[in-house]
């Protein structure tokens, strides 16, 4: 365990050293900004088509304008979902392939360490990296949006627990595959994976709503096949406002609700993903 | 010194797809010698030194490193490499290259700050301390790698081309620390193309093939050994030609100049006098050593390698 702090440390460094950080804080500010400005610009127009459509009824005023805004959050949280997606991908993608390929790892496992202790130090690093991402932008997106609104999403943590989950499977697949494939292979597969799983919930989505079990089927089974969509839509049925729910009008929301065993199913399948990178990174030849 | 080998293989074999890279690698390196590793390119060098370090897994054949068999973690912090693509975490600067990999060993903090101080001393790097690696020259680069092969005082170290970065210093330099090694009864791997090098620095030389070890040479006999003697001489007939072949092969006559190989350079003062005794006027009587390069070529053949 000694060793996979090193490297958890090593990770984390060489992140600062080459700027993803930095990189990453910057984007992600002009994100939060141009989010808030935006947030900013819609919220009052938000509030005057409420009134407009509620016909003078002050209940029914609140009800449409929190809707709207739980609308504008989940489109913010959607888009910091994907970037973080994009961020975990691109981590893990290089991350093993690339040292293989210099070489660099062979100064490193011919020391008195375990060659586990090089995926679980790199995943771990990450794994930091991407949480202080996520809150970085999920956070930012809530508290931008609840500074103009005075409105927080409903199981807010459990929300941004989950979209945070859904970047980290991302880049174990990304580190797994990086055990034994290149680089530009890695990011081949872990976005083609993402676009079927993306493909796949919204397959779901629409069989649920037009009430179709085969399409239904569909879905669950390219969940089954990568569950990181899946974690999103779970991730959004906690956080959208339960007429949302019921009404099933939300792009941003759910309707195919993901059961808390194909969550369970989304943590086993992370850690097999991660079972699996140390033992491809065990048996290679170096 | 400890009784067991510092590398002991048996039929180390290594195969990929259908190509057999190491055919059966059987080694025996004492503790504290310095030996060579030679062979034309594509012999296995590199794959026989990736399997000791456990890089690679062999297909076949055993092992022991320090007594233990491979892949044994606590041998492995007894044990230094230089790898041949010394590429490392050029994000970092000298010192954190040399306490990370110092932390790597499970070296204790004040122990890696002494050794990171006194090595990049020894390696002519402690003015860069604080530069990243990205800033350094290949040269530069080969140095710090040297220096991180050191930093645990290993009893085995392997330098994979050490010196194919450096210049005459440089060269000089890792020549030096050899010695040092050798001395302090470190035990040195060293795999170079550069066989001068390897000539004033091993004790002992494997030739391979195919990784398989087809000479062994002891350098101490080389020095005293076979040697080729260049005479000049007038009356040189064929029938002495002849006579000469009691002392040595390859004999080559060319008007007034013979040369031939021996055993030993014991036997001149015997083929001195077997001339003057028949007449022959020697004008020039040379021995020339054969060099750890013509016993190179005579091994693997002028083709090998190609």
């Amino acid at each position: 365990m000694r060793a996979t702090f090193i490297l958890a440390r090593m990770t984390f460094r060489e992140a600062l050293r080459r700027k993803i950080v930095l990189t990453a804080l910057l984007l992600g500010i002009c994100f939060l900004v141009i989010y808030s400005i935006g947030v900013h610009m819609i919220i009052g127009n938000i509030h005057s088509l409420a009134q407009n459509n509620a016909g003078g009824n002050p209940q029914a005023t609140g009800i449409v304008s929190s809707e709207g805004v739980n609308f504008l959050t989940l489109a913010g949280l959607y888009a910091v979902a994907f970037l973080s997606i994009a961020m975990g991908a691109l981590l893990g993608a290089d991350t093993m392939a690339g040292e293989i390929n210099s070489g660099t790892i062979q100064s490193i496992v011919t020391k008195p360490i375990h060659r586990r202790d090089v995926v679980l130090g790199k995943w771990l690093g990450f794994a930091v990296l991407l949480a202080l991402y996520s809150i970085l932008m999920s956070g930012g997106t809530v508290v931008s949006m609840f500074t103009q609104s005075g409105v927080f999403p409903p199981h807010v943590i459990l929300g941004i627990l989950l979209v945070y989950s859904e970047s980290l499977l991302i880049m174990t697949v990304s580190l797994t595959c990086s055990s034994v494939f290149s680089a530009l292979a890695t990011g081949g597969i872990v976005f083609g994976l993402y676009g079927l799983a993306f493909i796949g919930g919204w397959v779901e989505q629409f069989g649920s709503l037009v009430q179709n079990q085969t399409a239904v089927d569909v879905g669950i089974v390219t969940s089954l096949i990568i569950p990181s969509e899946a974690l999103w839509r779970r991730a959004a049925y906690e956080m959208q406002s339960p007429l949302s729910g019921i009404l099933g009008i939300s792009p941003f929301g759910t309707i195919s609700v993901p059961s808390p065993l194909m969550i369970a199913y989304a943590g086993v399948y992370l850690l097999g993903s991660l079972y699996l990178a140390v033992r491809l990174f065990e048996k290679r030849d170096l | 010194m400890p009784s067991y080998p510092a590398i002991e293989t048996d039929r180390l074999r290594k195969v990929f797809g259908e190509r057999a890279a190491v055919k059966g690698l059987t080694l025996q390196v004492q503790q504290g010698e310095v030996f060579g590793f030679l062979g034309p390119n594509g012999a296995g060098k590199t794959t026989s030194i990736k399997m000791l370090l456990s890089l690679i897994e062999p297909t076949a054949g055993t092992a022991r490193l320090l007594g233990a068999p491979l892949g044994d973690r606590s041998v492995r912090a007894r044990i230094g490499f230089l790898p041949e693509h010394f590429r490392f975490q050029e994000w970092l600067t000298a010192g954190e290259f040399l306490e990370l990999h110092g932390q790597l060993y499970g070296m204790k903090p004040a122990r890696i700050k002494e050794q990171s101080a006194a090595l990049l001393e020894r390696v002519g790097l402690d003015e860069f301390r604080d530069k990243q690696l990205r800033t350094f020259s290949k040269g530069m680069l080969q140095r710090i790698g040297l220096a991180q092969a050191l930093l645990s005082q290993p009893a085995l170290v392997f330098l994979d081309e050490p010196t194919s970065g450096l210049d005459p210093v440089g060269r000089r330099l890792v020549r030096d620390i050899i010695h040092e090694l050798r001395r302090e009864g470190t035990c040195v791997f060293l795999n170079s193309h550069l066989l001068s090098e390897i000539e004033v620095t091993c004790d002992r030389v494997a030739i391979i093939r195919s990784g398989e070890v087809i000479r062994l040479i002891e350098m101490a006999a080389l020095d005293s050994g076979r040697a080729t003697v260049r005479i000049r001489g007038r009356g040189i007939t064929p029938e002495i030609c002849s006579g000469l072949e009691n002392w040595g092969q390859a004999i080559r006559a060319d008007g007034e100049l013979v040369s031939l190989n021996v055993q030993s350079e014991e036997s001149l003062p015997e083929i001195t006098r077997f001339l003057v005794e028949r007449g022959v006027q020697v004008y020039q009587i040379t021995p020339e050593r054969l060099s750890l390069e013509e016993l190179f070529i005579e091994t693997v053949g002028k083709d090998a390698g190609l």
